[in-house]
């Protein structure tokens, strides 16, 4: 912080210091507020807090809203099973896209702080029980395809983080992630949510271990080796340190809104239409044979068909309505979205550049007996 | 001039492909854009963040799709 404004009472003061402890956490050096007026900031906090209020407005009044434009404007009535199916989709849609808009918007400002630079010097700057944690929890705030996972995790080899924490990076990014924990809490509630994420941070940091644990850095590529052990190049890797003042990070914030959000809506959309669409018009167990509880196998099926599967947590979300509505048990569904979202046959394509096969293997194969385990524990407690 | 977009299949490398080739072509600039999709290289360059821009064997830009201008700024320099 380097302004000092005038005007030191109250509540200004107080935004300085809060500031000032987010920079800190961040471990942030000074940010350029130097252009930034006093007066442009209150314009800011003024019309943030504005949107922040018509935010909660909308989403207070959206089923009240909903029922409004189905009963009274559709005029569908009240009871039907198609009135209540419309009724359902037009409050879950913007439900779902609210939230998500929200949350990313605010995941963005914080991923503004962790660029890959200070990412690295984290990883590489601590103990490897404690890597393995923070890795697992950075890989939910960066970015969410396994493509740009993997060159990511070769830059933490080259800058001296251990392979394992870099593997629990590797598992966590993907697969834990906002957009996931939003669309399972706007659609499951925060039971799931939680479950979810929990379990998937517990996969991450497990796999990690035990592949630090095998001491498999032999298992490389022989040219990362060489990359890793070259250290002149570390130095050079690194792109200017992004000092991003305030009015930047906002800025960044509504730049993930706008990428993630506009990817993502179709998804939802197509979720949230399968599970309210399908509710009533197909038999409500129909998969409950296969997919339910008392099927043993269902899970390792799910999974193993999960593995090669490619799509990020949005994509998969109508599958997951569609099972789930259709009487599949929870534990399953969510282990095949786990799956479907860690690892795919593109990742492990990708990975063999810089893997060896052997590597590739057990990291795969701890993943999957990872997820199988939690979707045995999900259809126990759910 | 050579121009190197790098990038594994994520979304934003393919846009940042479009717009650099886009560019080029607009204000016709004597420029060969190459896409880069072996990971070997992104090590070379000490690229981690995907996509990058890479204009005769300097990185510009890595992690991010950079504005209009300012990659005109790189490939008029």
């Amino acid at each position: 912080m380097n302004t000092k404004s005038n005007n030191s009472e109250g509540q200004e003061q107080f935004l300085h210091e809060l500031e000032f402890q987010l920079e800190s956490n961040a471990e942030a050096d000074s940010v350029a507020l130097s252009g930034d007026t006093l007066r442009s900031k209150i314009i800011y906090l003024f019309s943030g807090t504005v949107i922040l209020a018509a935010w909660w407005l909308v989403y207070e009044n959206l089923l009240t809203f909903s029922r409004f434009l189905t009963y009274h404007i559709l005029q569908l009535s009240e009871g039907t099973h198609f009135g209540a199916t419309v009724e359902f989709f037009i409050f879950e849609v913007p439900k779902v896209l609210l939230l998500l808009t929200l949350i990313v918007f605010f995941v963005g400002i914080i991923r503004s702080y962790f660029t890959p630079e200070r990412t690295r010097r984290i990883l590489a700057g601590n103990r490897e029980s404690v890597g393995h944690v923070l890795a697992g929890a950075l890989g939910v705030v960066t970015p969410f395809c396994s493509c740009s996972a993997v060159p990511l995790f070769m830059g933490f080899l080259t800058a001296g983080v251990p392979l394992g924490v870099t593997f629990s990076f590797l598992v966590s990014a993907p697969m834990v992630n906002e957009v996931a924990l939003v669309l399972l809490f706007g659609l499951f509630g925060w039971k799931v949510a939680g479950l979810y994420t929990a379990t998937g941070l517990f996969i991450a940091l497990v796999t990690g271990v035990i592949i630090g644990r095998l001491h498999m850095e032999r298992y490389l590529e022989d040219w990362v080796l060489e990359l890793t052990a070259d250290k002149s190049r570390t130095g050079q890797i690194s792109m200017e340190e992004d000092d991003l003042s305030w009015k930047e990070r906002i800025q960044f914030g509504i730049d993930a809104v706008k990428d993630i959000v506009l990817k993502v809506w179709p998804y939802v959309t197509i979720g949230i239409a399968v599970g309210a669409g399908i509710h009533g018009f197909v038999p409500e167990n129909f998969l409950a044979g296969i997919m339910g509880k008392e099927a043993w196998w269902a899970v390792p099926v799910a999974v193993l068909i999960g593995v090669p599967m490619y799509s990020n947590a949005a994509g998969v979300i109508p599958v997951v309505q569609a099972l789930l509505s259709k009487g599949a048990a929870f534990g399953t569904v969510l282990a095949f979205m786990m799956a479907v979202i860690a690892i795919s046959t593109p990742e492990a394509i990708i990975l063999r550049k810089v893997l060896k096969p052997r590597l590739i293997a057990v990291f795969i194969g701890v993943v999957t007996i990872g997820i199988i385990l939690v979707g045995y524990l999900f259809n126990m407690v759910l | 001039m050579k121009v190197e977009v790098l990038g594994v299949g994520c979304a934003k490398c393919h846009k940042l492909e479009e717009l650099v080739k886009e560019i080029v072509q607009k204000n016709s600039i004597d420029a060969e854009v190459i896409k880069v999709e072996d990971i070997k290289v992104f090590g070379q360059y000490g690229v981690f963040m995907t996509p990058a821009l890479v204009v005769d064997g300097q990185v510009k830009v890595a992690g991010k799709i950079p504005k209009e201008a300012e990659i005109l700024k790189w490939l008029s320099a």
